[in-house]
């Protein structure tokens, strides 16, 4: 690339590189009043709080029942975690090895669900969920949050399917494996980097999708993202810092799985599924 | 059709790509037909049977009330302006950064905001934005106001909320987009002379402007579904009252699950029909630069 010298490119970059900035400065700012109002004694109209104390964890921790809330997330995420692998992982291995009449279809079908924001689909989700009975309990919650991740698990593993060789499944076939086979000792060891970013993508977006869960789940089913709102809403009968020591829990959790996830893939990969 | 009786059923269906393999995509189909397509359609039609009156009294209930009508406008005045200016700023600074050689410490911390989630943002909105928080103090400090500026439970939490979800998004996109364009295009409007302007608004932009305008569906459909920031920031029994906040309250306050579909089924029209002019617009657009450009 021609280096460009011109004062005004360098005046539009410096103005660029203050804008991104200024965005990160006041995001950090916003995490981190998050973070400093939950070990805050106590903080009014002052830079800091007047003490630093610890308390506000176990009072959150008894208060929202965390204990329980953490264990209803935990198994409502792993249960969509593994479902979705299991229903995405082949349907994926399918679309990324054979064309078919009707396939464009199928992926629309596929690409849909992640392009519809769930608020929308969420609301005629919810009403069939209820009618059947699912909904209010944790099945309810863990079919309501399949909709989305099972195609973004499809989306992501078949570019990763199609870059494997199909010589390697044909030696396999010849030394006479089946399908079965093939798929447990050849495909699953060679896929299983892809399978876990996937897999791990959809345990970040689960941990964090608010609206489905918030719309199926019932006063024993909540996930830590809609037991936060539920908080936030009813502010005013619980002490702030109580709530803010809630959401550093649920960032803490979150976070962690992101950091892992960002082994494995670029960050750009959690926005742009939808470009394939 | 005698000539393909003597070939087995299994290998003519094997020669249209269906086999026994092909047969694992079923699960996944099923399982989106029955939670996905299945709904949608129930709620369509349960959007014909309302509680009272004839089929179509929902919509009509809908269009002849203010407070709900009302709702599509609200949505529309955050919605759009968020992603004009998420777009606008989200261009220029997705050129710096492509230029970059370590864009992932970057990247890392603008997917933070996308990954904690609305409610998160919401929370952390709250407490930084409030009358003694730290934007304020800073401002004043600063001499900038003097008394501190009113950004919640109105308009503007709910806008800025959207700001810090939707721009991260947008920027993103944009970026993974412009990641796709060849350099050696750019490279060769260089070598013949062309300044950053140039290249800017005669090659690159043209280029982009097809992932652009799926940048700006994408973008728009998320402001436009927007939720918990409007009920815990705004003004969610006036000023942001959005449709989705009607879909709701229809559906878990009033227990009509008629009238909410009927509100689900309007707001998907209205994204559609946004989507839909945009992407009408870009087939306008971009044929005419592409053309000219190879000619």
């Amino acid at each position: 690339m021609v280096k460009d010298t011109r004062i005004s490119t360098k005046l539009w970059a410096a103005a660029n590189w203050t804008l991104i900035g200024f965005f990160i400065v006041n995001l950090l700012a916003m995490i981190a009043t998050v973070v400093t109002s939950s070990f805050a004694t106590r903080w009014l109209g002052t830079w800091l709080p007047a003490g630093w104390t610890t308390r506000w964890y176990s009072a959150a921790w008894s208060e929202f029942q965390l204990h329980d809330v953490l264990l209803v997330t935990f198994q409502i995420v792993f249960l969509v975690v593994i479902l979705s692998g299991l229903i995405g992982v082949p349907a994926a291995y399918a679309l990324a090895r054979r064309d078919f009449p009707g396939k464009k279809l199928v992926m629309l079908l596929f690409l849909l669900p992640l392009l519809v924001p769930p608020i929308t689909f969420g609301i005629p989700l919810a009403t069939v969920l209820y009618q059947t009975g699912f909904a209010g309990q944790m099945s309810g919650v863990v079919l309501a949050n399949l909709v989305p991740t099972v195609p973004f698990v499809i989306l992501v593993m078949i570019p990763f399917i199609e870059q494997i060789d199909t010589k390697i499944e044909q030696a396999a076939r010849v030394f006479g494996a089946n399908t079965f086979k093939l798929f447990v000792h050849v495909l699953l060891p060679l896929l299983m980097p892809g399978i876990l970013a996937a897999l791990l993508l959809v345990l970040v977006r689960t941990l964090a999708m608010f609206e489905l869960t918030f719309l199926t789940a019932g006063p024993t089913s909540q996930t830590l993202v809609v037991a936060l709102y539920y908080a936030v809403f009813a502010s005013g009968v619980r002490a702030v810092q109580s709530i803010d020591a809630m959401a550093v829990i649920y960032m803490v959790t979150t976070l962690i799985w992101l950091i892992i996830a960002l082994r494995f893939v670029n960050p750009t990969q959690i926005v742009a599924r939808a470009k394939k | 059709m005698s000539a393909d009786v003597s070939i087995p059923l299994k290998q003519r269906l094997a020669a249209r790509g269906l086999d026994g393999l092909t047969l694992l995509v079923v699960p996944a189909v099923l399982f989106l037909l029955a939670l996905f397509i299945y709904p949608f359609l129930y709620g369509l039609f349960l959007s014909f049977e309302p509680k009272q009156g004839g089929v179509l009294a929902n919509y009509q209930r809908f269009f002849s009330d203010s407070f709900l009508y009302g709702t599509i406008g609200t949505t529309l005045w955050l919605a759009l302006p968020v992603t004009v200016a998420t777009l606008a700023l989200a261009i220029p600074i997705a050129f710096r950064v492509r230029l970059m050689r370590n864009q992932r410490l970057l990247t890392t911390i603008l997917v933070i905001p996308i990954t904690l989630g609305t409610v998160l943002v919401a929370e952390g909105l709250l407490n930084y934005l409030g009358p003694q928080g730290w934007f304020n103090r800073t401002l004043m400090t600063l001499g900038i106001i003097s008394s501190p500026v009113k950004l919640l439970h109105n308009y503007w939490g709910v806008m800025l909320s959207l700001v810090i979800t939707g721009f991260p998004f947008t920027f993103l996109l944009t970026l993974s987009y412009l990641s796709g364009i060849d350099p050696a295009l750019e490279n060769a409007g260089a070598t013949l002379g062309a300044g950053p302007w140039e290249r800017f608004k005669h090659i690159l932009f043209p280029l982009l402007l097809p992932g652009l305008a799926i940048t700006f569906c994408l973008s728009f459909v998320q402001a436009f579904s927007v939720f918990p920031s409007a009920v815990l920031l705004g003004a969610p029994a006036g000023p942001t009252r959005v449709i989705s906040i009607a879909a709701y309250q229809a559906a878990f306050e009033e227990y009509d699950y008629s009238m909410a579909s009927a509100v689900a089924m309007i707001m998907a029209l209205v994204q559609l029909a946004i989507v839909v002019a945009v992407l009408a617009a870009r087939g306008l657009l971009y044929r005419g630069p592409a053309g000219g450009g190879k000619g």
